[in-house]
């Protein structure tokens, strides 16, 4: 009985550079590359990569708080002097971008921290917004706590 | 990637993870207050002398710690991914890896020192 | 509605060309007719040679996916009438970050490779001998599960996932979602076998939760969710292996 011949192996795919030629054994695929400006593609990549770099206003937030400890440990014309800073035009315009950032921050990660943990009760998934919700209790209860001993 | 890297990534996620839950409770009432309220005068500034009785306290202290390192963690794991894919710059992860953790550890120790000699 | 609406479609033809062109074709819009219908008409009435897959036309084979203005979407499940009044075009390409073959037909063994790697069936340890039955599961066993459960495997979040576009070695929303849906089977054994493969820092860590997965799924699968749920997971693992080594 003839035994049939093995199929004969799929080359690899040809690189571009070279002069594109037919192979018979396996079709030139089209394999475009992504562009640096993916992001801007879609909306919803935008809104992705803003709230990715909400991370680096947390980061500049932190940096500003490193020079109020500073100030803090210099002494009260060290402090006073941090305290002018803070309401020059740059620094007012770096807090309010922060803010925004920051709580773009906190919106997201409340709203998409219930997906990490399905919650069953009873058999039944516990809808996403009752898995959020205690956390944004705890965000307001924490801020009046933290207000309350700084306004005191 | 080496089997070591393996699990060591579920580490930085976890650190990026309470980062962000810190990140997300604690800094908006400060930004509010130190960034916008006190410096615009919606609301009156604490005296030097408040904040640092506050800041003598050695609970206010740990608080502050976790303030400023946690969320840096939180930037450096963010911030590594964000250049991988918003730049593609993939391949130099061993240069990004180095400054966006060395940035959060640097940070961290600094916060640790001047809350520790603190007086 | 427009009794006729425009379709821009993407040809490729390996021998020809280096890379994709548009052709233009006009398909009579009825009330019910979808985007494979549209593609049917053209190719039996119009242009004989435009080729693309598709198998049950009703959003369960998975075979169908392409980029219709944009958006990953079922070919099958696409109404032509939701397109009628927009200025009467629809955009149609093959499914992007897949190599094109030949007009809207991709090359799927990337993601093949990736499912297999994660061993998509159920692992057992032990083999209960077949007299003692089969296994029973609970309807709240089986809720834990059966989300992930309904992936067909259309790589419609392959297209939608950016990462996956950017970084060749990430194992992808499905893959996860169907190594979560075994891993979370009360009859699988086969969770740590799963786990070199996930826990590798392009298996599972490379996803920044984008979302697009999600949102772009036909069958509701959430595999951004499963992909969160087993990021959690790894770290408990992780945290285990630190606090009670495992023996090797």
């Amino acid at each position: 009985m003839p035994v049939a011949k093995p199929a004969a192996a799929p080359s690899k795919p040809i690189r571009a550079k070279v002069v594109p030629i037919y192979s018979e054994f396996h079709p030139r695929w089209y394999r475009p590359r992504v562009s640096v400006y993916w992001w801007l593609g879609q909306w919803q990549y935008l809104k992705f990569i803003l709230r990715e770099l909400s991370s680096v206003f947390v980061a500049a937030f932190v940096v500003v708080t490193l020079f109020q400890l500073r100030a803090l440990r210099q002494g009260p014309e060290a402090y006073a002097r941090f305290q002018h800073w803070m309401q020059t035009p740059f620094a007012i315009a770096l807090s309010v971008i922060s803010f925004f950032f920051v709580m773009l921050h906190t919106i997201t990660w409340f709203n998409l921290a219930p997906r990490a943990m399905p919650i069953r009760v009873r058999g039944k998934r516990v809808p996403e917004f009752l898995v959020a919700a205690p956390n944004y209790v705890i965000w307001l209860v924490v801020s009046v706590a933290v207000a309350w001993l700084v306004l005191k | 990637m080496s089997m070591e890297r393996q699990s060591n990534e579920a580490f930085f996620w976890m650190l990026f993870s309470a980062g962000g839950v810190v990140a997300a409770i604690l800094i908006p009432i400060h930004l509010l207050l130190f960034g916008l309220a006190f410096p615009l005068g919606w609301l009156h500034a604490p005296t030097y002398d408040h904040l640092m009785g506050l800041v003598r306290s050695p609970l206010v202290r740990v608080y502050l710690f976790v303030l400023c390192s946690l969320p840096l963690f939180h930037w450096a794991h963010r911030f590594r991914y964000t250049l991988y894919d918003g730049l593609q710059v993939k391949h130099l992860n061993e240069v990004i890896f180095t400054l966006c953790y060395g940035g959060a550890v640097a940070g961290t120790l600094l916060t640790g020192y001047m809350l520790w000699t603190m007086h | 509605m427009a009794d006729k609406i425009t379709l821009e479609i993407a040809r490729y033809s390996p021998e020809q060309d280096v890379k994709p062109s548009f052709a233009t074709y006009e398909v009579p819009v009825y009330k019910e007719w979808v985007v494979l219908d549209a593609l049917n008409h053209i190719k039996d009435k119009v242009d004989g040679s435009l080729t693309y897959r598709w198998s049950c036309r009703m959003g369960i084979c998975g075979s169908c996916g392409m980029m219709v203005n944009g958006e990953p979407k079922l070919a099958c499940a696409t109404f032509l009438s939701s397109y009628a009044h927009n200025g009467n075009k629809i955009r149609v390409e093959p499914l992007r970050y897949f190599p094109v073959i030949r007009d809207l037909v991709t090359e799927l063994s990337d993601f093949l490779v990736k499912l297999k790697k994660v061993k998509p069936w159920l692992i057992r340890k032990e083999k209960p001998a077949l007299g003692q039955g089969e296994f029973l599961q609970t309807p709240d066993q089986l809720e834990n599960y059966k989300q992930f459960s309904m992936c067909i495997n259309c790589t419609l979040c392959y297209s939608a996932c950016p990462v996956v576009g950017l970084d060749p070695i990430f194992v992808g929303p499905a893959a996860i979602a169907l190594a979560q849906r075994y891993n979370m089977d009360s009859r699988d054994q086969g969770a740590d076998e799963r786990i070199a493969v996930l826990a590798h820092p392009e298996g599972i860590w490379g996803c920044t939760f984008v979302g697009e997965c999600t949102r772009v799924c036909p069958k509701h699968v959430d595999p951004a969710g499963a992909i969160q749920q087993y990021k959690l997971r790894a770290v408990m693992d992780w945290v285990k292996s630190f606090v009670m080594p495992r023996a090797s």
